[in-house]
């Protein structure tokens, strides 16, 4: 937004850039004048700033991670007792359907999102994405997409099929009510927020990244959420084709998944584990990627095997398309087809044994500080571990026949998604947190938040391997103490225990919650470095100033922060501190730039997202209100494609005292 | 540094500002994102194309596709539209010496030959619709209007921005100064031309 | 266009816009024939019987034109590789997946 003048090198300079920014609306060629707010609710809603919107996927994703959560305490509460009736039967449909939507595209990808967002262009020396517009617009599709999902709670009822909506159940016949309409355009209209989102992710990593920083010289966790915003760019449009032929037959009665019509309700099974098997990988690597960054920091040593961590990474993100049928071994789809996707799942354990092979080598002989943020690392290893090893049981066909749709599928998916994927979310909270806000999460509420989480999770899933070898059924809205058996493998007794757990995991995360806000309220400002760490997102203040970096960084090193902290001493071979964090970070600033130009907030971004609901709930209501939704997202088009990204020449102030001009960069398009 | 900047605005893109323009790959952002848009493309239809390869021997008590494909008709359909891809090759050309009158004609041109196409569908659709061909009548109507609705509504966005650039085009005071927008437009423009290639062989020249 | 060249990149532009591209008017409408040929080509397969070359023969002339229109309209014949790879993966996981996807209904065989 704005230039951001600086005094030339030598001047004095003032402590902080002024905040108010040398811009004045003028009329754009479209209908609006341009957003100038800086203070205020005007200047996150107009925002096109990479960390703005990084924190405001964060908050989102966080609301929903409670909502998801509670939804799913509802569902142990109901399990908890023989014939339960906390809820009845629809409810508890609705209920595990939500909860899965939930979590999976509401709350793991987006906060993944608000990670890649706020952390990638720090991490490669960058001021901004490359699409700074279209990030904005994702966020608010993301939004759009959260709420139309969950509005159908008050409309009728929410979705009641499953996460993975199999056909027929999905159909007007078996889910009369509107809610897999709203989950539908929902999961439609997010799914527009990653695609734009992985389109401007990569462009980034491509084409922004600071002198000298080469491919193989990037942080680890920028590779793999590059590696994930590719299996979103090519995953993404398969879900899309499902949504739409789902939609199309609930709402304009084509036939796509009519049995009685003579089609293959398998399709839909094709279609979506196409998109859904590399969508476990979309869910995971983001934390694998954290995880890499924070084992090293608090090992005291560089990643061991960089490169390996890189390829095995790429390599899952490989593999990961060829494994989508291994979800359907139980459908018939012949022995051939079984052998061949048996094999690739198998084959896919050995690049995320490659990974844990480096984790644990890093972690060797290191001088290990357990932060809060490591305890969730190693407890990422361990746990995912074990969701991977059942993982491979589910490889075996066989075996795999057994086990499909019991609570043992249960028990590992939450290994992996749960020990795997929050896990390393939550490591990455306590590890950024002073980045993001400069303010420490409090250590000791954080290793109580740990222990409650480690403990409360094997307490709920570990049991359900064994509900599930018991033959308990998955989505099984009550049980039987008839049929409940006897001894030590009775289900009354795990399924008691596995509910307990989950109340242990719920404060867990309320202690989370708790220790977010008492940090707020601290007045303790976190050091500027306090994790002694080695990648470039560091090199900043906390929290980073408007335009990141006063210059950019060249970069000679994987781990460049390190590498200009620290040297190694040619007598002892030993690393020796050269550099303190604060002087690394006064020598950017003495280099500073003098002309930064950020790109300008807009309105577009999100007047067009609005625009996207409205045509949903048309279509599923009252189709006039579709072409409103259309009018409105055609303006915003126009709008946005006549509005420049960077605001022109006579819409700046002109800067007053120092005398520098001359806008040398960015302005000249006449 | 005297930098000159080709500001491009296509709908949708936008660049952000750097210190120098240069990028990592010395490959421009839009270019770069309008590929990976079309590499994701791909996925697109060819969920489509898969779909309507599975149904279309299925037409219930509906007509078969030999009864109601028109050949001869839907191939000068696909002429027109192969030939808009060497009106726009050329609109790309010309704006890229700066030559914003042959750029506007040929873009023009490139707008109606596609609005021809366009016509055809529409008037293909409806013939099929009275032989008794409805989008509920059978999995091959189903997933017949979805895959060609699909495409159709690809190459009138595809008009649209033909349109609205010609517009921008004639308001620009620098001539060529939108010669990457208008080589944007027209990758979109040929990935829509490629596609159909393949509807057309797969959909209307091979029988079931 | 990337142009972090001399100050007067006007001339520069103009004239490195053929080498870019690598293709002329004459070079287009050339092209242009060609595709026009081969879809007639196509389109006779519906009035002359071609036996058992009859799929084959339309599939290869259906790469053909793909592969000519991606080549030198969309320019990528001349283009840094980067945009092959891009796309072509995109392709080519379509083409797999769908493909096995088929398979498993026995599409092919029938």
């Amino acid at each position: 937004m704005a230039i951001i003048e600086r005094p030339a090198p030598g001047t004095t300079v003032p402590a902080l850039i002024p905040a108010a920014p040398a811009i004045t609306p003028t009329r754009t060629f479209g209908a609006l004048r341009r957003p100038v707010a800086t203070k205020g609710w005007k200047s996150w809603l107009f925002t096109v700033d990479h960390k703005k919107l990084g924190l405001m996927y964060g908050a989102t994703a966080l609301f929903f991670f409670i909502v998801g959560g509670l939804e799913a305490v509802l569902i142990r509460f109901q399990l908890a007792a023989p014939e339960g009736k906390v809820l009845n039967a629809d409810l508890y449909n609705q209920m595990f359907t939500m909860h899965a939507t939930t979590m999976v595209f509401l709350f793991v990808m987006p906060m993944a999102a608000g990670f890649a967002n706020y952390f990638i262009p720090l991490q490669i020396g960058a001021r901004d994405v490359a699409f700074p517009r279209i990030n904005a617009f994702g966020f608010w599709c993301l939004l759009a997409g959260g709420i139309v999902v969950n509005l159908s709670w008050f409309l009728g009822g929410a979705a009641d099929g499953g996460w993975f909506m199999y056909a027929p159940n999905s159909g007007p016949v078996f889910s009369p009510s509107n809610g897999v309409d709203f989950w539908a355009f929902g999961l439609q209209i997010a799914g527009i927020a990653s695609l734009t989102g992985a389109i401007n992710l990569i462009v980034t990593v491509l084409n922004m990244r600071a002198p000298g920083m080469t491919l193989m010289k990037m942080p680890i966790f920028t590779w793999m959420m590059t590696v994930v915003q590719f299996l979103l760019l090519f995953a993404v449009p398969v879900i899309t084709v499902a949504l739409f032929l789902l939609s199309f037959q609930r709402s304009f009665g084509a036939q796509f998944f009519d049995v009685a019509a003579g089609a293959d309700p398998l399709l839909w099974q094709h279609l979506f584990w196409i998109f859904g098997h590399p969508e476990v990988y979309i869910l995971v690597l983001p934390s694998f990627g954290i995880i890499s960054e924070v084992l090293p920091v608090f090992s005291r040593k560089p990643l061991f095997g960089y490169p390996f961590v890189v390829f095995s990474g790429a390599a899952i993100g490989f593999v990961g398309w060829g494994v989508w049928a291994h979800h359907m071994f139980a459908s018939g789809l012949g022995p051939v087809s079984v052998a061949v996707f048996s094999l690739a799942t198998m084959a896919i354990a050995v690049p995320t044994g490659v990974k844990i092979i480096n984790w644990t080598l890093t972690m060797w002989g290191g001088k290990l500080v357990f932060t809060t943020a490591m305890k969730f690392a190693v407890g990422l290893i361990v746990l995912f571990t074990i969701g991977g090893l059942s993982g491979v049981t589910h490889s075996v066909a066989p075996s795999d026949t057994q086990q499909t749709d019991t609570y043992y599928i249960v028990a590992h998916f939450h290994y992996v998604l749960f020990g795997g994927a929050i896990f390393g979310l939550f490591s990455g909270f306590y590890y950024w947190w002073p980045k993001m806000f400069g303010k420490l999460l409090n250590e000791q509420l954080g290793s109580w938040n740990f222990w409650l989480m480690v403990i409360g999770m094997n307490m709920t899933f570990g049991p359900m391997h064994i509900l599930g070898l018991q033959g308990q059924p998955r989505r099984m809205y009550q049980w039987t103490e008839a049929r409940a058996g006897e001894g030590f493998f009775n289900l009354a007794f795990w399924n008691l225990v596995a509910s307990i757990g989950s109340v242990i995991l719920t404060l867990g995360i309320l202690l989370f919650l708790i220790n977010i806000v008492v940090t707020a309220r601290s007045k303790v400002r976190a050091p500027l470095d306090p994790w002694n760490a080695r990648s470039l997102e560091w090199m900043t203040s906390n929290p980073p100033k408007e335009h990141n970096f006063d210059s950019i960084p060249h970069v000679h090193h994987l781990d460049e922060f390190f590498h200009r902290k620290y040297e190694e001493d040619s007598a002892t071979h030993t690393m020796r501190e050269v550099a303190t964090a604060e002087q690394v970070l006064a020598e950017l600033e003495r280099n500073a730039d003098e002309h930064i130009h950020m790109p300008s907030p807009s309105y577009w971004p999100l007047v067009l997202a609005v625009g996207l609901p409205v045509v949903s709930l048309g279509v599923i209501y009252s189709i006039p209100v579709a072409i409103v939704g259309g009018v409105i997202i055609l303006y915003a088009m126009y709008g946005w494609a006549l509005e420049p990204s960077v605001a022109a020449e006579s819409d700046f102030d002109e800067p007053s005292s120092n005398g520098h001009n001359g806008h040398a960069v960015g302005t000249s398009h006449g | 540094m005297a930098t000159m900047v080709t500001q491009w605005e296509l709908p949708m893109a936008e660049t952000a500002t750097h210190d120098t323009h240069a990028t990592s790959t010395g490959l421009s952002n839009v270019k770069l994102g309008m590929w990976l848009f079309l590499g994701s493309e791909c996925l697109l239809f060819g969920g489509l194309i898969s779909t309507y390869m599975l149904y279309r021997g299925r037409v219930s008590d509906g007509p078969t596709p030999e009864q109601i494909y028109d050949i001869p008709f839907t191939s000068v359909s696909s002429f027109v539209l192969l030939m808009s891809s060497l009106t726009m090759v050329l609109a790309v050309a010309a704006a890229h010496k700066r030559d914003d009158r042959g750029t506007n004609l040929w873009l023009t041109i490139t707008a109606l030959l596609g609005a021809t196409f366009v016509g055809g569908q529409v008037y293909e659709f409806t013939a099929f619709y009275n032989e008794g061909l409805g989008f509920t009548t059978s999995l091959f109507g189903s997933s017949f209007y979805t895959l060609t609705g699909f495409h159709g509504v690809h190459v009138t966005v595809g008009i649209i921005m033909l349109l609205a650039m010609v517009a921008i085009n004639k308001r620009s005071r620098v001539p060529g100064s939108k010669s990457e927008t208008v080589e944007m437009i027209g990758l979109y423009w040929h990935f829509v031309d490629i596609v159909w290639i393949i509807i057309f062989t797969l959909v209307y020249l091979i029988p079931v | 266009m990337t142009t972090q060249t001399a100050p007067d990149t006007h001339h520069n532009e103009v004239e490195h816009s053929e080498a870019e591209h690598g293709m002329s008017t004459r070079g287009y409408i050339t092209i242009a024939l060609i595709l026009a040929a081969i879809t007639a080509l196509e389109v006779s397969t519906y009035y002359v019987d071609f036996g058992p070359l009859f799929l084959p023969s339309l599939l290869i002339m259906m790469v053909i034109k793909f592969i000519m229109v991606v080549s030198y309209f969309m320019h990528l014949k001349f283009d840094n590789k980067l945009f092959s790879w891009l796309f072509y993966t995109g392709l080519i996981l379509a083409i797999g997946v769908y493909a096995a996807a088929l398979s498993t209904f026995h599409f092919f065989l029938r």
